[in-house]
């Protein structure tokens, strides 16, 4: 429905009329029906048995490796994306680790609550993005790197404070 | 004239039937701060000739009206008497209420399934009728007359269009066996009949409607990996519109409806695109090595602005579609994100921060005034009514998610508090025809 300034002018002018000129009448008798219409509710369809899979093939490639001691949890400061001189540490012992035992990894990029949900989305991918970056300069093939974003949606820490905010601020590699 | 007249008031929405046992939603709506001149106005209780209804239709008005700040309500408990038909008012007792407008009404069953609540909206100290009106529909559908005759009076009293009729959707994050359960819901404006679109495991972000109101966009993890839907809410059909490398989100419905702008990052970081729905032709419209997101288009469908940092901070730009140029919008304040337009084009509500809180803040396009809006904290994810009268947006309360509505001069202010879980990413409809 659209109200033009004419048509709600003419309209008001009308009601004025129909008001002071017929009273006895009845004044507006206009009814509007309405339609009966459901909504319905969708069902996601879960890869269960693909992620079960994907655990177990995971189980089995780690009894078969040397364990890898380094940090996988990466943490950066707000609103930004700059490595730390103890994760670029610990990422060259990935790399190292990788070179001589490839694997491919999935790094997942974080933020904290703070800012708004989608701005949050692209930053946890540059912080996951500059990981990788540093990752494939230490050698790694890019190919064996998958970056997801998950941006504030997957908080490791819950409340609203500085403590639990830089917790959430990370990338994590798995 | 008579005809023009008819056209004028005939309210011609598409509403939706209420097939649940769960007869109250989860959102319980708190008024905090109201108009500082509100219209005191006298509801007396509509009753079904001859029988007994299942809703309180005046208290769905009452409830309606208070929460849009511009009524005070006379509390049915004072009132001398309690007339059906405008033949039965006697002034007197409501003048002595100091009540200025005054709704008298009834339903009446008109077939097996349907009924029609007819009111009258009366001016008390003109002693004239404003107007007589009907409104009909199906016996589970007592709440959406209720609201239309809501909309019909909050327009002839305010001279605005009444937004009562319209729908929120949301998204909830519950803990379940200790996993979290994402939810989609939809509900009435007043929080009332949620209805579940799509609960997942993984997350469900930014629900965006389309311009009908018919079908809603958002971002899902169902996958392993963020995913842009579209769902009908009726046949709850759901098509899955892209799955690129890294980042799909963001989505945002053209005016017209045959566009969904969005956020991917397939070529390295996140850019603004235009996906034709009716074509399917994809292109993309920023070149930056920012991060550029969270489009919305203008109501001329001419632009987006969108999010970017490209200046350091995040700020508000606006991109035209078809030169692609850029401009800046927003400069005051360290964070500015995730805008909207308010339908009269001139309103630009925005995450904003001066230094330290994020607040919703609305700036003036013409004046470049900006104003913040509210006083709580961790302010997120606003959403404007089709009429521009309020908004409603995502804060914390007690470390939970909840939901907060604010008039665009801030004079306004309610709380739409969940009884559990997280509250989060409300989207209200456009006006649903």
């Amino acid at each position: 429905m659209k109200n033009s300034p004419t048509t709600l002018t003419m309209a008001t002018i009308c009601l004025a009329l129909l008001i002071n000129g017929c009273a006895e009448t009845p004044i507006d008798e206009s009814t509007s029906s309405i339609e009966n219409t459901s909504i319905q509710t969708a069902t996601v369809e879960t890869a269960d048995e693909t992620a079960s899979q994907m655990v177990e093939e995971q189980e089995e490639e780690v009894i078969e490796q040397p364990t890898n001691t380094a940090a996988t949890v990466f943490y950066f400061e707000f609103d930004k994306a700059i490595l730390s001189s103890d994760t670029r540490a610990s990422l060259i012992e990935h790399a190292q680790f990788m070179k001589s035992y490839p694997s491919n990894i999935r790094l997942e990029g974080h933020a904290d609550e703070r800012g708004t949900r989608e701005y949050n989305m692209a930053l946890g991918e540059r912080r996951a993005n500059s990981v990788k970056e540093f990752m494939v300069l230490q050698g790694v093939p890019s190919s064996m790197i998958e970056v997801i974003s998950y941006g504030e949606e997957r908080a490791a820490s819950f409340g609203s404070n500085s403590a639990a905010w830089s917790m959430n601020r990370r990338v994590e590699l798995k | 004239m008579r005809f023009r007249l008819m056209i004028q008031i005939l309210v011609v929405v598409c509403l939706f039937a209420f097939v649940s046992s769960k007869a109250w939603s989860e959102l319980v709506i708190k008024v905090t701060q109201g108009n500082d001149t509100p219209s005191i106005i006298a509801i007396p209780p509509m009753v079904l000739k001859g029988g007994q209804l299942s809703e309180d239709v005046s208290a769905i008005i009452e409830a309606d009206l208070e929460r849009s700040g511009f009524f005070k309500v006379i509390d049915r408990n004072n009132m001398l008497a309690f007339p059906s038909a405008d033949d039965d008012v006697y002034f007197r007792d409501w003048r002595l209420l100091g009540s200025e407008y005054l709704v008298v009404g009834n339903v009446t069953e008109i077939q097996r399934s349907k009924f029609e609540l007819s009111f009258s909206l009366i001016n008390v100290n003109s002693q004239k009728i404003l107007f007589r009106h009907g409104v009909r529909g199906a016996k589970d559908q007592l709440r959406d007359l209720a609201h239309l005759a809501s909309d019909k009076i909050y327009q002839e009293i305010t001279g605005i269009r009444g937004a009562f009729s319209t729908r929120l959707a949301y998204v909830t994050a519950d803990v379940e066996n200790e996993k979290l359960v994402y939810r989609l819901n939809v509900s009435d404006s007043d929080g009332a009949r949620e209805k579940l679109m799509l609960a997942s495991s993984e997350p469900i972000m930014s629900p965006s409607w389309s311009p009908k109101g018919d079908e809603l966009a958002y971002v899902s993890f169902e996958t392993g990996r963020p995913a842009i839907f579209r769902q009908n809410l009726i046949s709850a059909k759901r098509i899955q519109l892209t799955n690129f490398r890294g980042l799909n989100g963001a989505p945002a419905w053209s005016p017209d409806g045959e566009k969904l702008a969005m956020v991917l990052s397939k070529d390295g970081n996140p850019e603004i695109y235009v996906l034709n729905l009716v074509t399917n032709r994809l292109v993309r419209l920023t070149r930056h090595f920012a991060i550029d997101t969270e489009p919305t288009w203008t109501p001329d469908g001419e632009n987006l602005l969108f999010t970017s940092d490209r200046g350091g901070t995040p700020q508000i730009y606006k991109l035209n579609v078809v030169t692609r140029s850029v401009e800046r919008i927003t400069f005051q304040g360290n964070y500015n994100a995730r805008p909207s337009l308010a339908p009269d084009g001139r309103t630009l509500v925005v995450v904003h921060r001066e230094t330290d809180i994020f607040h919703i803040a609305a700036l003036d396009l013409e004046t470049d005034r900006m104003l913040e809006l509210t006083e709580t904290r961790l302010d997120e994810s606003p959403t404007i009514a089709p009429n521009g009268a309020m908004l409603i947006y995502a804060t914390k309360q007690n470390d939970r998610g909840v939901l907060s509505a604010v008039s665009l001069d801030a004079g306004i202010k309610y709380f739409l508090p969940a009884k559990s879980g997280d509250v989060r990413e409300p989207a209200w409809s456009p006006f649903l025809r």
